[in-house]
């Protein structure tokens, strides 16, 4: 079997030589793993600029409500006349901001960029399963982020119903003008997106289940793998079900059906539609939602294991753990989507169960964060600016992941639903956590991906300015929401008890363009490292996995001869016994005699017995059994 | 080649300087006050001494001290110079040409600091080289630095958290004034207090280790793959914290929704009806039982909808505010109008949606009067008030009615003030609908 695949790996590897690479093959429509991931990335990170901005902008208006910026008009037109956001360009605002950021940065940029690049590097595949569909997979996301940009060339305004799009806001046009084509374009690009996950989906679990090197059995996977595996299972069965809210919400709009629709008077207008349920679409949509938020989380943590364990220079604590874990998220996170709906008027009895469900899941997620913790204990630690992030990732995902315990408990979420408290919450837990997961992993692997190596100064500047601003920006909004300020309101002058807020709007304010800023420092790194940084070593960080054991150079089939066999657990840092603090996953244990442990050879009789006989001779305790 | 790359963009940003420099001249010369250069004075001694530590920029820095005077004086002219601005723009499309002149100020104020950044860099960077030449470079400095750095952020961090609660807590926290929000109070409280104990414990655990076993020479990591037994224990310890929670959550929130038969139907019964951007309130009358609502049944005169063949519609009552007796149950029945709102009450700790198409349910029992709470609020203007919580479109941020907790004797007293829905006017229009268009009306229906 494993001769086989070795032969085929080589024999396809020899036929690709040939091929005459042009620009378009090669930078466009490229069908290799690596380059698809450069590509998701960077993408990913403009459509995070632009989103950011998206945000300092309805910063500005929280912070001034009073003040005109001519400036606006400049950039805005019509929608800043005279220097003042309009309220129905506040709400395309956040709900753009949120769309794109869930979405575009989070989703795919995320695990669209370290999928593909890690799945095959780590398993030691040559390529995905399908490279076609692959490349298929980025351009139905670049188009859909194509058409979500274009929204706002759009006279009536990009979709303005909060990313949620709850009919029927986003269904009845004379509610909202972001409701007219801008919510077309808004479901349009979804649509395109959604097709963009499940291309990506079932490639990633096909390749995770079918091309694993030699050796590579699922316990020997890294914790990013596995994270990328349950991520993709996750997506591939809770996006279709956006796909049907998504159509059943365009046929309410464009053909004049009642799914979500029943009751209304409308500015005056008594509109036709009748047996249809508002909530209907909310189950719809928090059946993908939810599952969603773990869809951004998940992949952050498993790069976060990977960097915390290798500069740590120890083995991630709790492997096993960490795997059941992850996979106790993906099963329950399917069965927690109605703590979104506590108040919307479903029944409450079922409320009841969903609480219960999603307290639950906070156990899992609790022992990830425990294990972190064990695996910094008694490390050896390297502060590179990937460890950083991971850091800090941990700490916004305990300081986030902590207050989900109000919102979780259906009482408690009356009085917090839709308030700051919810949007504090969500920014730190996968917001905050996710992008830095995501900044750790492109700190980390950028050596894999460009062959050079980032600014490491710039890097920490990055991260220090970041960290602070974020905390500064979300850690006040706690209270605010504790105080019952809403969500998504426009400006806080209209209630007197919102008055005192305006001043810490103000901080909060600086804060976000001081870390929007700061962000400069990173693309300024990322972009001209990509020419200019130093040359990378093969393996700069001295990791275990198998990326590392590829040239630094991006060669078709990622190895230049065989693809290499694995003979143990990617987690072998500081194994006393041994001369180097890391063992790669690549060294049989025939070459590593004085650091193998009983553990190592899962009850194989024939090896045990060799290493006995070694360890006579060599004074070494007789491993028992 | 760094060396040449390197020049090349401090041309660049000399250019840039220059070309603002050229911008500034003339609102340079009539806009100066004393305040301004003031700033200006002060912000180029800063830059000096910076400026001086690399003598190899030296030609960029003498631009960007320049530069920045000039920009300082630009951020002082914006505040005032935007109120005039404004009002040109009032008159007609045209933008004051200051407006561009400012943002360009910006941009040459972060290019500046991007200069500054990158100038202490490169000191830096020689610093470094100086030392591995001498032999004295230590490899693990950073390392120490930020491990350092990570335990002041932690002992800021839990400044911060201290002063968040202590400050801001202080400006959030009101006492729930329902009976069922002394429950939810209670409840967040523990909840509060276990969440604090576990976040500075983590915070102290995840920052202090990296100083601790940060890498240092010959410092090697211990192996230490697995511990079931932990692993088991901080299993166990958070499930148990949350069955607690989940139980005590539980029981309050069926006894908050699941009210009763016959105490829902002893409850006082008010009508909130939420549309783009305004409630309306409906109180049962005399008959204590809200007549029938008919969302076709709408018009101008009748915006409610409320469908008058229904007779227990006919004595209901019309409020400008939410009035309700203290230390009584009322129901209150949601339904909206157009989209999706939320009735929301912050003090009283109640909240459910709005929702075309169905009726939504909270019932509680105010606690303390209006009265009451201003005296314990030590404000005189203080009011209880309902709220949107739920985007409804451009009026969303102010889609508020005032809520007056009063004595039952005022409660009866204001309610016997109260106009009828069922206005003359509406009986007439009532009146012809029933006689001509009444066969009309229900093929209308059926559609």
């Amino acid at each position: 079997m494993s001769s086989t695949v070795i032969s085929h790996g080589a024999a396809h590897h020899d036929a690709h030589d040939h091929h005459q690479e042009t620009f378009l093959t090669k930078y466009i429509f490229s069908q290799d793993h690596k380059m698809i991931a450069k590509q998701f990335l960077i993408t990913g990170i403009v459509m995070a600029v632009f989103a950011m901005l998206l945000s300092i902008l309805f910063r500005i208006q929280l912070a001034w409500p009073d003040t005109d910026f001519p400036i606006l008009e400049v950039f805005l037109g019509k929608w800043a006349e005279g220097g003042r956001m309009k309220p129905e360009f506040f709400l395309s605002l956040v709900t753009i901001h949120g769309t794109m950021m869930v979405f575009f940065v989070l989703t795919a940029g995320l695990s669209g960029t370290f999928s593909n690049l890690l799945i095959p590097y780590q398993l030691g595949a040559r390529d995905m399963a399908s490279p076609l569909m692959n490349m298929l997979s980025y351009w139905f996301f670049f188009t859909a982020c194509v058409i979500m940009v274009a929204s706002f060339f759009v006279e009536s305004g990009p979709a303005s119903a909060g990313w949620t799009i709850y009919p029927p806001l986003s269904s009845v046009p004379t509610s909202i003008p972001g409701s007219g084509l801008g919510m077309t374009l808004w479901l349009i690009s979804m649509t395109l997106f959604i097709a963009s996950q499940v291309l990506g989906g079932v490639n990633y679990i096909s390749t995770v289940l079918n091309m694993r090197t030699k050796g590579m059995d699922l316990w020997k996977m890294p914790l990013t793998i596995w994270a990328f595996f349950l991520t993709a299972i996750v997506g591939l069965l809770s996006f279709p079900v956006l796909v049907s809210a998504v159509v059943l919400l365009f046929f309410d709009r464009s053909v004049g059906t009642s799914f979500y629709l029943s009751d209304l008077v409308v500015q005056g207008e008594i509109l036709p539609n009748e047996g249809g349920s508002p909530i209907l679409f909310q189950h719809l949509f928090w059946f993908l939602g939810h599952p969603e938020v773990y869809i951004v989380v998940m992949p952050a943590l498993g790069l976060t294991s990977e960097i915390i364990s290798t500069n740590s220079r120890k083995p991630i604590f709790g492997y096993h753990a960490m795997v059941y874990s992850l996979v106790g998220i993906t099963v329950l996170s399917f069965i927690v989507w109605g703590h979104h709906m506590f108040v919307t008027g479903m029944n409450p009895f079922l409320g009841g169960v969903f609480m219960i469900t999603t307290l639950i899941i906070a156990v899992p997620s609790a022992v990830k964060a425990f294990n972190y913790i064990a695996t910094l204990w008694r490390g050896n630690i390297r502060f590179t600016p990937a460890m950083m992030f991971a850091i800090g990732m941990v700490s916004f995902f305990v300081s986030g992941g902590l207050t989900g315990l109000y919102l979780g408990n259906a009482a408690l979420d009356i009085n917090l639903h839709d308030t700051y408290f919810v949007v504090a919450h969500f920014h730190l837990v996968m917001g905050s956590a996710s992008i830095f997961g995501m900044l750790a992993g492109v700190y980390h692997w950028y050596p894999k991906m460009f062959g050079r190596m980032m600014d490491t100064k710039l890097g920490y500047l990055h991260f220090w300015l970041t960290f602070i601003g974020a905390y500064l920006v979300f850690f006040p909004m706690h209270f605010m929401g504790i105080d019952g300020v809403p969500r998504r309101y426009y400006t806080f002058t209209a209630f007197p008890f919102m008055d005192k807020w305006i001043s810490v709007n103000l901080l909060i304010t600086w804060s976000a363009i001081v870390a929007g800023l700061a962000q400069v420092a990173f693309l300024w790194n990322f972009f001209a490292s990509i020419w200019k940084g130093k040359k990378a070593t093969q393996n700069p960080w001295n990791s275990n996995t198998l990326e590392w054991t590829t040239p630094v150079e991006h060669i078709h089939g990622n190895w230049p001869g065989e693809i290499p066999t694995v003979y143990r657990w990617p987690y072998d840092y500081s194994k006393p016994g041994h001369d180097t603090d890391f063992i790669p996953q690549t060294v049989p244990f025939s070459e590593t005699m004085s650091s193998n442990l009983p553990h190592d050879f899962e009850g194989n009789e024939e090896a045990i017995r060799i290493q006995n006989e070694w360890n006579k001779e060599n004074n070494r305790e007789v491993i028992e059994g | 080649m760094k060396f040449k790359i390197n020049n090349r963009f401090r041309a660049v940003l000399g250019c840039l300087l220059a070309v603002g420099l050229l911008f500034s001249t003339p609102s340079f010369a009539f806009q100066q006050d004393s305040l301004a250069q003031d700033t200006a004075v002060s912000a180029t001694a800063d830059t000096v001494d910076e400026g001086e530590a690399d003598t190899a920029a030296t030609g960029v820095v003498a631009d960007t001290t320049a530069a920045e005077g000039e920009a300082a004086t630009a951020t002082t002219t914006t505040s005032s110079s935007s109120s005039s601005s404004s009002t040109v723009v009032d008159e007609g499309p045209q933008i004051d040409p200051q407006v561009y002149k400012n943002m360009t100020y910006y941009i040459l104020l972060f290019l500046i600091v991007c200069t500054v950044v990158a100038v202490v860099g490169k000191v830096l960077a020689i610093y470094e080289l100086t030392r591995k030449m001498n032999g004295k470079y230590n490899p693990f400095a950073n390392n120490t630095f930020q491990s350092v750095l990570l335990v002041i952020f932690l002992v800021a961090f839990l400044g911060f958290v201290y002063y968040g609660y202590a400050v801001w807590g202080d400006w959030a926290w009101r006492s729930a004034v329902t009976e069922h929000g002394e429950r939810i109070d209670t409840m967040f409280i523990i909840t509060t207090v276990i969440i604090t104990i576990v976040l500075v414990l983590v915070h102290i655990l995840l920052l202090t280790f990296p100083y601790i076993y940060r890498m240092r020479k010959g410092t090697k990591a211990y192996y230490y793959p697995h511990n079931d037994t932990i692993e088991k224990i901080w299993t166990i310890v958070p499930a148990v914290v949350l069955t607690v929670l989940v139980l005590f959550g539980f029981f309050t929130w069926r006894s908050i929704t699941n009210v009763p038969e016959d105490l829902q139907k002893s409850a006082i019964q008010v009508e909130v009806l939420g549309e783009q951007f305004q409630w309306q309130i409906r109180y049962p009358g005399a008959d204590g039982v809200i007549g029938k609502r008919n969302y076709k049944m709408t018009t101008p005169m009748n915006s409610y909808g409320i469908d008058f063949n229904d007779k227990h519609a006919w004595d209901d009552i019309q409020a400008s505010d939410i009035v309700i007796p203290v230390n009584k149950s009322v129901r209150f029945h949601i339904i909206s109008k157009d989209i999706i709102h939320s009735f929301y009450i912050p003090d009283f700790r109640v909240q459910i949606n709005a929702v075309p198409g169905m009726t939504n349910y909270f019932q509680f029992t105010p606690t303390m009067t209006t009265e009451d709470m201003r005296e314990k609020m030590n404000d005189p203007k203080y009011d209880f008030v309902m709220l949107c919580n739920k985007i409804c479109g451009s009026g969303h941020y102010n889609m508020q009615k005032k809520v007056v907790v009063v004595t039952e004797e005022e409660y009866k007293e204001w309610l016997s003030t109260q106009n009828k829905y069922f206005t003359e006017d509406l009986q007439k229009e009532f009146a012809a609908v029933d006689s001509g268009d009444s066969k009309e009306f229900t093929t209308a229906s059926l559609n």
